[in-house]
């Protein structure tokens, strides 16, 4: 097994060559936000909370997608950095319609979680209060557009997970949401096995159990790494 | 309805469903049958199928999905990311005005809010006696005659707002 | 077919060819005016006069001068006619029998013309694009040939390191560099793309070169393939360019059953085959990770880099992308030699350009350029400046380029150059504007662009486009303050940085290159906060009702 030597945030650790800068932190007790990376499911890079500093390149890179290399000497709390997420988490909140207080995750809510992490109190741009809707159809959950991140946990869960996809991405840019089947209602879609995954991967309270009201829903998220590891080594327990 | 001259107008389309009503079916699977039925034939047999039948409806998009094994979410959200595919149906005529850097510079902003005055709609839209479809491209390439507009996959170039729209009416007379 | 069977091709064709050619530009630009009306007036004017022996017209690809067109040419006398109409074709050939040709006369050496080095575009205009014998007669497929049977796949690659070829697309990225990487990784199966994606506002020349010479990109892509050990391309073209996919499908075929594409190409061991991919109206796929995703048949939505295309591309197999221009100047460097292109530019940047003049300019067409020439040199001489007034500013690079100032017109046209005055070489667009344009609007236009192009797979690019738009419009309504701007700032300055791709990174830079230059056309339409609440004290009433 070739070992890979590297510094994150002056502690030196060495991990196992091919690991993600993101599992190395973890390793080395450093916490970097993240939203969009889920254990269990393939990396995207897309929520760019978790992009680090690497001394010897000019670009910032995202943590969950990018490999070790050794000697590598990684900052993850840098002022630019932290203003950096702070403002993707502003551009988050503006961009949805995202209300705690009355909201199924509130206080078991990855996105809320992250605000608090980076420090964001309140939004410097305009709120763009966007009319989406809220899909009820499905007999045992239920999805709010409007609480969605497009993080595509669930997207990604339901395909490599479940394997059914049901879910995927609909139109492009600003108009982007997450569609079910055909652009069907979700309770039509044949292909949903009501296993309730991506209610668990789903970080904020867009997908929930039915009957669930302010603040109960308590997703486990560690539910599908358990799932991905049982598979692959046979280890049926946790 | 795509931009482009390689496709055909809804009129034809419409007349052909009524006469033969699975042609149309057959084309798709002529064009997936050359691509192996591979999902990756995806994005071609959605081209072949905007042709066809002028937009993807509901049933065509099944289709798809099941020739090439596709799920269908996934079939959706490539049909909706790519601008030349349309879901609903256009007009008998398009009328797509390129808005690229060149024609903006030149004055195709000032084509396109003529032509919306004229025609009372909005770009993506149609009008309500089903003869016109608005739209806009990002860049035709034609940049040396800016500004340009494509009527029914004619580029047609230097065009003041007053020209544009003598184009359009000899449409709506029809 | 082997060497001997290719020269006699080319020797039946010059035989062929007619003393005296009229070439009549039938690509998109010249279509618009009926260029295929006049060159069937043409043709049959030359049968009225019974002079078929010595005369024949062509219908050719484009010849530059877009902006003058449809524009037909008299062989080898140069005589060039500028806009002309269906009417007056038929006086362009009883000119030779005596009459008075109508059209107006063009000048082919005028600055346009002569300050150009065709490197490129040296046979467009020139040849019919949907003949192949007529690509051959000029030397076509002679660098394929030499590259299969005088060169190792490793001396290919050698030859295009050394040339100092840099990505045309954009980028700039060393070509040779691209080309060993993928030569480099293991065998088996390795991909050859063409990127023909054009998607910049403003850019063309990608169009004219595969409308107008569609063998040379096909040739470039078999060398390529060659070098690299690859035995599959792909072009990837955009739908709004149907006459250029129509002369590629045409010109494959044609290549195939003369057994220059295929199996066994010149009876060697190597084949090569082309695909075409067509696109669908998506801007973000001509990112090199995206289009792989659309040839895929998937959403086109970028993916991290790390791992490269050249390492894990299309279909997880080693990939090459290179963009059309690129690939178009292939075959001139195997054909003259690493030394001979390295000696034209500059020091970082080898070669020639093609650029797209377009704008408010005199001349707008298709210009290729040694590397090197000032930006003055492109818009006064050549470009004629601007009619009836001063030029402000140049925008190189589309949405993804900046604006140059007038000030700065002597910067030298490379890639270090441009990028050190805040913009970037891009695809070859150069858009000019004048006194009447405002900036403000223009850096709106290419947000209003980018936003509605961005795919929405990452933050920043999805929801920051739309933030800045928003910032923009607030500006030119004249309802921001000094503060609105410092927040826009530094948005730009985030979504530059944490953006996953090209798209959202460059994104900003129309903003951040206009803030930098015409910041004062930023600061006039700024108000006081002061006046501010009394503003929407006004306005609220109204955004209440809506």
């Amino acid at each position: 097994m070739a070992v890979n030597t590297l510094t994150i945030d002056g502690k030196d650790i060495a991990v196992e060559a091919g690991t993600s800068i993101l599992d190395a932190a973890t390793e080395a007790g450093v916490p970097i936000p993240k939203l969009c990376h889920l254990e269990g499911v393939t990396p995207v890079g897309a929520c760019r909370l978790c992009l680090v500093d690497i001394e010897g390149t000019n670009k910032m890179l995202p943590a969950c997608v990018t490999e070790v290399w050794e000697g590598m000497v990684i900052h993850t709390q840098t002022p630019k950095l932290q203003e950096y997420r702070r403002m993707t988490v502003e551009l988050i909140f503006a961009e949805g319609n995202h209300v705690c207080s009355i909201c199924v995750a509130n206080g078991n809510c990855e996105l809320q979680d992250v605000a608090i992490e980076v420090g964001m109190d309140h939004s410097r741009f305009p709120y763009r209060f966007p009319d989406r809707g809220v899909d009820l159809s499905h007999p045992m959950f239920g999805i709010d557009h409007n609480r969605c991140i497009l993080c595509t946990r669930c997207v990604r869960v339901c395909d490599e997970v479940e394997g059914a996809h049901v879910w995927d991405v609909g139109n492009r840019g600003e108009a982007c949401y997450i569609v079910s089947g055909l652009d069907q209602p979700w309770g039509e879609v044949d292909a949903c096995t009501s296993c309730g995954k991506c209610v668990d991967a789903c970080p904020t309270g867009a997908i929930f159990k039915q009957g669930s009201t302010t603040g109960e829903k308590q997703a486990d998220t560690e539910k599908l790494e358990f799932l991905s590891t049982a598979r692959e080594k046979h280890q049926w327990t946790r | 309805m795509s931009p482009t001259a390689t496709t055909t107008t809804v009129e034809p389309a419409a007349k052909e469903k009524a006469a033969k009503p699975d042609l149309r079916f057959k084309r798709l699977d002529i064009t997936m049958k050359r691509n192996q039925y591979a999902p990756d034939a995806l994005i071609e047999v959605l081209h072949v199928a905007q042709e066809a039948f002028g937009f993807l409806e509901e049933d065509v998009l099944q289709y798809v999905a099941h020739g090439l094994k596709l799920p269908l979410s996934k079939v959706y959200g490539v049909a909706t990311f790519y601008h030349l595919f349309s879901l609903k149906p256009s007009g008998a005529h398009s009328c797509v005005v390129c808005m690229g850097t060149a024609c903006y510079v030149k004055g195709g902003d000032k084509v396109m809010a003529k032509l919306q005055e004229e025609l009372g709609i909005e770009v993506g839209e149609t009008t309500p006696d089903g003869k016109v479809s608005l739209m806009s491209a990002r860049c035709i390439g034609a940049c040396g005659i800016a500004p340009a507009v494509v009527f029914d996959g004619t580029v047609s170039g230097k065009l003041s707002p007053e020209e544009a729209v003598a184009k359009v009416k000899v449409w709506e007379g029809e | 077919m082997d060497l001997q069977e290719l020269k006699a091709v080319a020797k039946a064709e010059q035989e062929r060819q007619k003393p005296v050619r009229v070439h009549c530009c039938t690509s998109t630009g010249c279509r618009a005016a009926d260029a295929v009306g006049i060159y069937g007036n043409l043709k049959q004017a030359v049968t009225d006069h019974h002079l078929e022996d010595r005369v024949e017209v062509v219908g050719v690809g484009c010849m530059g001068f877009c902006g003058r067109g449809p524009l037909v040419q008299v062989d080898p006398d140069e005589l060039l006619y500028e806009e002309v109409t269906p009417d007056q074709a038929a006086s362009i050939i009883e000119a030779m029998d005596g009459g008075t040709a109508q059209p107006i006369q063009g000048d082919v050496n005028h600055p346009f013309f002569a300050r150009q080095m065709r490197v490129v575009r040296e046979y467009s205009g020139k040849i019919d694009p949907e003949r192949i014998e007529e690509y051959i007669a000029v030397g076509g497929y002679e660098s394929l040939h030499k590259a299969i049977y005088e060169m190792t796949p490793a001396e290919v690659v050698d030859q295009i390191s050394k040339s100092g070829l840099r990505g045309r697309g954009g980028g700039g990225y060393p070509t040779g560099l691209k080309w060993a990487t993928v030569a480099k990784m293991p065998e088996g199966q390795k991909y050859i793309i063409c990127n023909g994606d054009e998607g910049d506002p403003g850019a063309f020349m990608d169009r004219s070169i595969l409308e107008s010479d569609p063998h040379l990109v096909l040739e470039g892509m078999a060398i390529a393939g060659y070098a690299v050990g690859a035995n599959h391309g792909y072009i990837y073209v955009r739908a709004e360019y149907p006459l250029a996919i129509e002369r590629l499908q045409k010109g494959i075929q044609q290549a195939k059953k003369y057994g220059l594409l295929g199996s066994q190409i010149f009876d060697s061991a190597f084949d090569f085959k082309i695909d075409i991919r067509i696109g669908a109206g998506a801007f973000v796929c001509g990112e090199e990770t995206a289009l792989i995703q659309s040839i895929e048949g998937g959403r086109g939505n970028p993916v991290p880099r790390p791992p490269y295309p050249a390492q894990k591309g299309l279909y997880d197999c080693p990939t090459l992308i290179n963009n059309v221009e690129t690939l178009a100047t292939i075959t001139a460097i195997i054909r003259n030699g690493a030394d001979w292109y390295s000696s034209i530019g500059t020091e970082n940047s080898k070669g020639t350009k093609i650029f797209a003049l377009t704008g408010k300019i005199r001349n707008n067409g298709l210009v290729e350029v040694p590397m090197g020439i000032t930006l003055r040199e492109i818009v006064e001489e050549m470009g004629g400046g601007v009619p009836d007034g001063e030029v402000k500013a140049v925008q190189t690079g589309g949405p993804s380029g900046g604006c140059i100032p007038k000030s700065m017109l002597d910067t030298p046209v490379d890639y270090d150059s441009l990028r050190a005055a805040g913009s970037m070489m891009g695809s070859g667009g150069m858009v000019v504007m004048d006194d009447t344009t405002s900036m403000v609007g223009i850096a709106q236009f290419y947000m209003e662009f980018c936003r509605e192009e961005t795919c929405g797979k990452c933050v920043p690019c999805r929801t920051g486009t739309v933030q800045l738009y928003t910032m923009l419009t607030k500006i030119l309504k004249r309802q921001a303050t000094k503060d609105d701007l410092a927040k826009m700032e530094a948005l730009c300055e985030m979504v530059r940085d944490t953006s996953l791709c090209g798209l959202g990174q460059t994104a900003p830079n129309p903003v951040l290159s206009t803030l930098k230059y015409f910041r004062e056309e930023y600061e006039e339409l700024l108000i006081e906060p002061e006046y501010l609440s009394d503003l929407n004290g006004k306005e609220a009433p109204q955004e209440v009702t809506v």
